[in-house]
Parts: structure tokens; sequence; C-alpha cells
């Protein structure tokens, strides 16, 4: 069973269709492959149209969807050899932040990401991506390691955001999400951070203060959900009941498309025909080789320019006087 | 303007809109004891209640004049900044709302930053002003915060911000979340620099400036009973869907929970914070490890890759 967005209504009809002729033919024999065929196309075009004319809520939508791929879909086919590390060493394991060695087409690298988990138990497992100290400590003690073995660092960011929990506030949520970005900002090798879904204000930045920020086309990447800020900003009109994060989405801006024009971005990954969902395997492939390019330009650098390229590169952000 | 404008009493949204008409009658209750206080009095008190010790909100400029010698202080300019980057609009325009906080505070924007000496010592101060937008984040407080670290460094001082933010500023989108990185790199500089950078937190501390450079002090103190967080009570209320206890996320519950290192009476900050930099800085004569004053500094001086420099070669 697929979940259809409610802007994907004629594309589940259609879809619908296939799938009832494509049971038919076994009751009555007769051949349907043309009529299959002929739907199957009008679907491509339904869904090449809606995807590429998508509002930034609707993408909003997509990078929350249910079946987009998680970071252990990713991981299972962007790298080898996987050993994900547990614990902060400190208090606790956090599985909202997975991560540890692996290696990266012929490369030992450092990869982690958050990990919203895939079915109801997953999803609890993770805390929905939703980190705590822990997660992020976790974090900082794998940036550790990649620092002892000059490995590279690929993070892969899906997260509502940081935990607002009562625990994760008494154990230092603040501390660990500053003293993570730290770590990431003066780190002596390539890190390469990669917005997959969902970038949810200081919890995602906290794992994205990269030397290069790939964003697949349809996630997002903001400074507080759609939802918050309309509750804040459009405070009247939720009080009325009206839902105005459609646009707050808008007014935040916070496409793949908005961030590589303010230059937060570098890179911006196509994805598959109808989003990442439907193609896990050519979305990771994708996203595969723009990590991969984008560490290939930190070969043979030391570490004081990989770190002072890093840090310039924030600080040019959003200076008046640069373009 | 953020979840803040919603908690805060109205008696301290009053202080900062009428210091000017009708001062003499001004009369202000007590958020801690509820007594009523003559604005005189509370002038010469640094805001801090006279019967219960109830520290208010002080604004930026009643801030520096106490905190320095004499309440001699230079004003260091900042350097522009992008204004309204997304042409943001909400049920208000932002360009409005920023012309708006202008006006009521005759300030560009949430941070100021002031040179001068405390007891002598050469420091720096970066200090936020909640009156200004709820003291949030955007473009325009990065850079003031990087422009901070740049004069603590060329004077070979201690960096002091006093933090006072509900977070984020919203309307300028991702470039707000962008300022967490950026001051935290400023942070890292003064740590390069081998300059005490000491954080004041405090009423409220809230959201992106808790997680970024106001929680990476060498030293965080925090003036008693302030608010200070990443998430907002309300919103950790909402998602654990019960009361938070008395107490909870203020100075006092940081400090027994190992997140800051001492609270300090607000009248007591001059002399702790010049205690603490003359010991750090061995009596005030540690000289700093990177020098970026004008004609001083050899390059054998300078550091491997210096980030200003770096930044001023990009911009050319
Ligand atoms: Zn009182």
């Amino acid at each position: 069973m697929r979940t259809y967005l409610d802007f994907e209504k004629s594309i589940a009809d259609l879809e619908g269709k296939i799938q009832e002729l494509r049971q038919s033919v076994g009751e009555a024999g007769v051949s349907v492959d043309d009529e299959i065929e002929r739907l199957q196309s009008k679907v491509d075009d339904l869904l090449g149209d809606t995807y590429s004319k998508l509002t930034r809520w609707q993408k909003v939508q997509v990078a929350r969807h249910a079946a987009r791929p998680k970071f252990s879909d990713y991981v299972s086919r962007l790298v080898d050899d996987f050993a994900p590390l547990a614990g902060d060493r400190a208090f606790g394991e956090d599985q909202a932040i997975v991560g540890g060695p692996a290696r990266f087409r012929g490369r030992s690298v450092i990869i982690m990401g958050h990990e919203k988990g895939a079915d109801t138990a997953g999803r609890v497992a993770h805390n929905f991506g939703m980190a705590s100290p822990e997660g992020y400590r976790k974090a900082i003690r794998l940036m550790d390691l990649a620092e002892r073995f000059e490995l590279p660092v690929i993070t892969l960011v899906d997260t509502p955001g940081a935990y607002p929990g009562r625990g994760a506030e008494e154990r230092g949520q603040a501390e660990a999400i500053a003293s993570c970005t730290e770590k990431t900002l003066g780190l002596g090798t390539p890190v390469i951070a990669c917005v997959v879904g969902e970038g949810g204000s200081g919890g995602a930045v906290a794992l994205a203060a990269a030397n290069a920020v790939i964003m697949f086309e349809h996630a997002v990447y903001s400074v507080i959900s759609p939802e918050g800020c309309a509750s804040i900003l459009w405070k009247d009109a939720a009080g009325r009941g009206e839902n105005k994060s459609p646009d707050a989405a808008e007014a935040m801006k916070i496409s793949a498309e908005d961030l590589l024009a303010l230059g937060v971005i570098d890179t911006v990954v196509p994805e598959p025909l109808g989003g990442a969902h439907r193609d896990p395997t050519l979305a990771t492939e994708r996203l595969g080789d723009a990590i991969e390019s984008a560490l290939a330009e930190f070969d043979g650098l030391d570490a004081e320019t990989v770190k002072s390229r890093r840090r310039a590169k924030f600080l040019n952000l959003g200076r008046i006087g640069l373009s | 303007m953020n979840w803040l404008s919603n908690i805060t009493p109205p008696g301290i949204k009053n202080m900062f809109r009428r210091p000017d008409d009708n001062a003499d009658t001004l009369w202000l209750k007590c958020g801690g004891c509820g007594e009523m206080i003559f604005h005189r009095d509370l002038e010469n008190t640094q805001r801090v209640c006279p019967a219960c010790s109830h520290h208010m909100s002080i604004p930026a400029e009643d801030r520096l004049h106490a905190f320095f010698d004499d309440g001699k202080f230079e004003d260091i300019e900042l350097p522009e900044a992008p204004v309204d980057p997304l042409k943001f609009r909400d049920e208000r325009r932002y360009a409005d709302r920023i012309k708006d906080a202008r006006r009521k505070t005759g300030r560009q924007d949430a941070m100021r930053v002031a040179a001068g000496a405390v007891h002598g010592l050469p420091i720096v101060a970066a200090c936020q002003d909640f009156a200004f937008m709820g003291g949030s984040m955007g473009c325009a407080l990065g850079e003031a915060f990087l422009k901070g670290v740049e004069e603590a460094i060329k004077r070979n001082s201690a960096l002091v911000a006093f933090s006072a933010s509900g977070g984020a500023r919203m309307q300028e989108g991702i470039l707000s979340l962008m300022q967490m990185p950026r001051t935290t790199i400023g942070v890292q500089m003064m740590r390069e620099a081998g300059l005490p950078y000491i954080v004041v937190l405090t009423h409220p501390t809230t959201g992106g400036v808790t997680a970024s450079f106001a929680m990476l002090g060498d030293i965080n103190i925090a003036e008693p009973g302030a608010l200070i967080g990443f998430a907002g009570p309300r919103v950790i209320e909402q998602t654990i869907r019960e009361k938070l206890p008395e107490g909870f996320q203020r100075s006092e519950f940081l400090k027994e929970k190992g997140m800051v290192d001492m609270v300090v009476h607000r009248h007591d900050l001059r002399d702790s914070i010049a205690k603490l930099v003359r010991v750090l800085t061995k009596n005030g004569s540690a000289r700093s490890r990177i020098s970026l004053g004008e004609g001083e500094a050899t390059p054998a001086a300078k550091p491997p890759a210096n980030d200003l420099d770096a930044v001023d070669k990009a911009a050319e």
C-alpha cells in the first residue's frame, strides 16, 4: 500500500486503476498491457508535472513522507562495513542519532545522522529523529574518532528538531548542541552534510556546520517548523483556527532552491520522479555521487586549510559587501 | 515576535515602552514580590528589587553603564548587516517591525558592543538587548558578536557576552539559524587567541542563542532567577503533557545540573568577572596568542590560517 499526499489525488486514482487492471488480467485472461502502459505514462507525466511545481509547504509533506528513505535506508546502500557505535560514555545511548565508521566508495569515513525510524516501534525507539543531549554527545565522540584517524565525516540530516523534553533540558540540550556545532566547526577533516529530509532548527545545524552542505531537491531546512513559525507570527489567524503553516513555509524560504540562492547550501541533488520514496536506490546513488565529488574537493588539503575554508564559508554567509 | 512575547509580564514591556514620558510618576510592580517600586529607586539598584532581590530586565545602556569603571565605555561601531534578506512578511512586514523596534529603542539591532575597563582590566562587552525584538538573533546580531570578538582580540582583552534572548529571528529564516555556527566560530577565535570568554546569562536566554555562544563560555555565569534553556517551558509542557516544577530551567537549577559555573548577583558581577579575568590572564599580563592589531603583528605571529584575513580576502 502506497501512502499518498493530499495533492497526489489524481496520481492515486490512476495508480489505483493500474492496480485493478493488473488484478483483472488473471481473472479474464484479456490483455490489458496497452491500457496499463497508457495509464503509466499518464502517471509519469502527472508526477513530473506535480513534483516540478511543488510549493514549499508541499515539499514539507514530501520531506516528512512516511515512506521517505531513512538514515538506515541510505546507509545500507551508501556504505559497506558500517559499524554503528553506541553511547555518549556519560549518560546513555540515544538512537535518534546513529553513526559509526564505514567504507564509502573506497574511503574510510565516519557516517552519522538522524534516524527517524521506519515503523511505529522504530519511530518510538529512535524518538522520531529528535535527539537528546546524549545523541549530540555521541556525535562529538564520533568526530573525535574522525579526528584521531583522519577520516572525513558524512552526516545525514533528517530531524524535526532537537527533543524539547524535560530530561533533555536537565541534561543540557543547549550545551550539547552548541558543543557539537563547535566540534564540527573545528574538525581538521572534511565534513559533508546532507539534508535528506527535514532539517529542523538547531537540532539540524549541530550536524550541518560542514565544509559542504548537500540537499535533496524536496528536502526542507529551516530555523523553526512552519507550524511553529505560524503559531507565533500568525498568532491572530491561528487563534481564529486558520492554518497559516503554508504561509510560514513560503515566507521562510525553506526549499533547497531557496537555500542554494542564499548560499547556505552548495549542491541540490535531484530526486527520482515523484520523490526519493519512489526510488530509494536511485536517490541514494545520486546522493552518493554528490558526496563523492564534494569529498574530492578536499583531497590533499591539510587540516588547517580544511578548517579555515569551512570557517570562511560560514563567516561570509549573509555578510554585506560580499556576494 | 517569539514565544517570549507571550510570557513576558506586561510590567516589563511597559518598562521598556515608557522610559521617557511621565517618568516621574512611574511605579513598577516587582515580578518577584509584588511590591510597588518607584522607578528611580530601580535605576539606583540596576533594576534589582530592593525588597526581594528579583532581577528585572535591564536595558543594554544601563547594563553597560553599571558594568564598566565609572560608567565609561566606548561604543564600538557595528558592521552593516543585511536588513530583511528574505523580504519576509507575516501579519506585518518584517521591514516595518524592524523600523518600529529601531524607533522604540534608538538602536539598530539587538546587540551592542562596548569596550572599557572593569577594575582597570580591559574588557570588551557584547550585550544583548531584550527590548529589541526580544533579543532575537539575526544577521545583525551575528555580525555584532563577531565584531566583539575582533575587538577583544585586537585589544588583547577578555570578551564578556551578556545574553538575553527569546532565540532566533524567525523573519530572517535560515540566515538566523546560520548565526549559531557563525557566533560559535567567534568563540573558537577567542579560544585560539588564549583570551577569556565569559558569558553572563540573564533572563531570559533560550533557543538558538543558548545553543550557541551563550553556553560556550570558558566560564558561564548566570544572574539569579534567570530562565535559561533550549526549548521554552511552554513547548516542553506541550511535549510532555505535564506541568514543569517550580524553578525548572532557572539559574539555580542549571547550576545544580552542572550547566553554569556560578550564579552571581547583578551587583557583584564586576567584582566576580574582574577576579576571574585577572587570574586567567595572570594579572592581566597574558599576551594574546593572536594579534590582529594593525601594524604590530608580524606575519610569523599570525596563526596559520587567519580567518578574518580569509574573509577580507574573499571580499576583495
Ligand atoms: Zn521584589
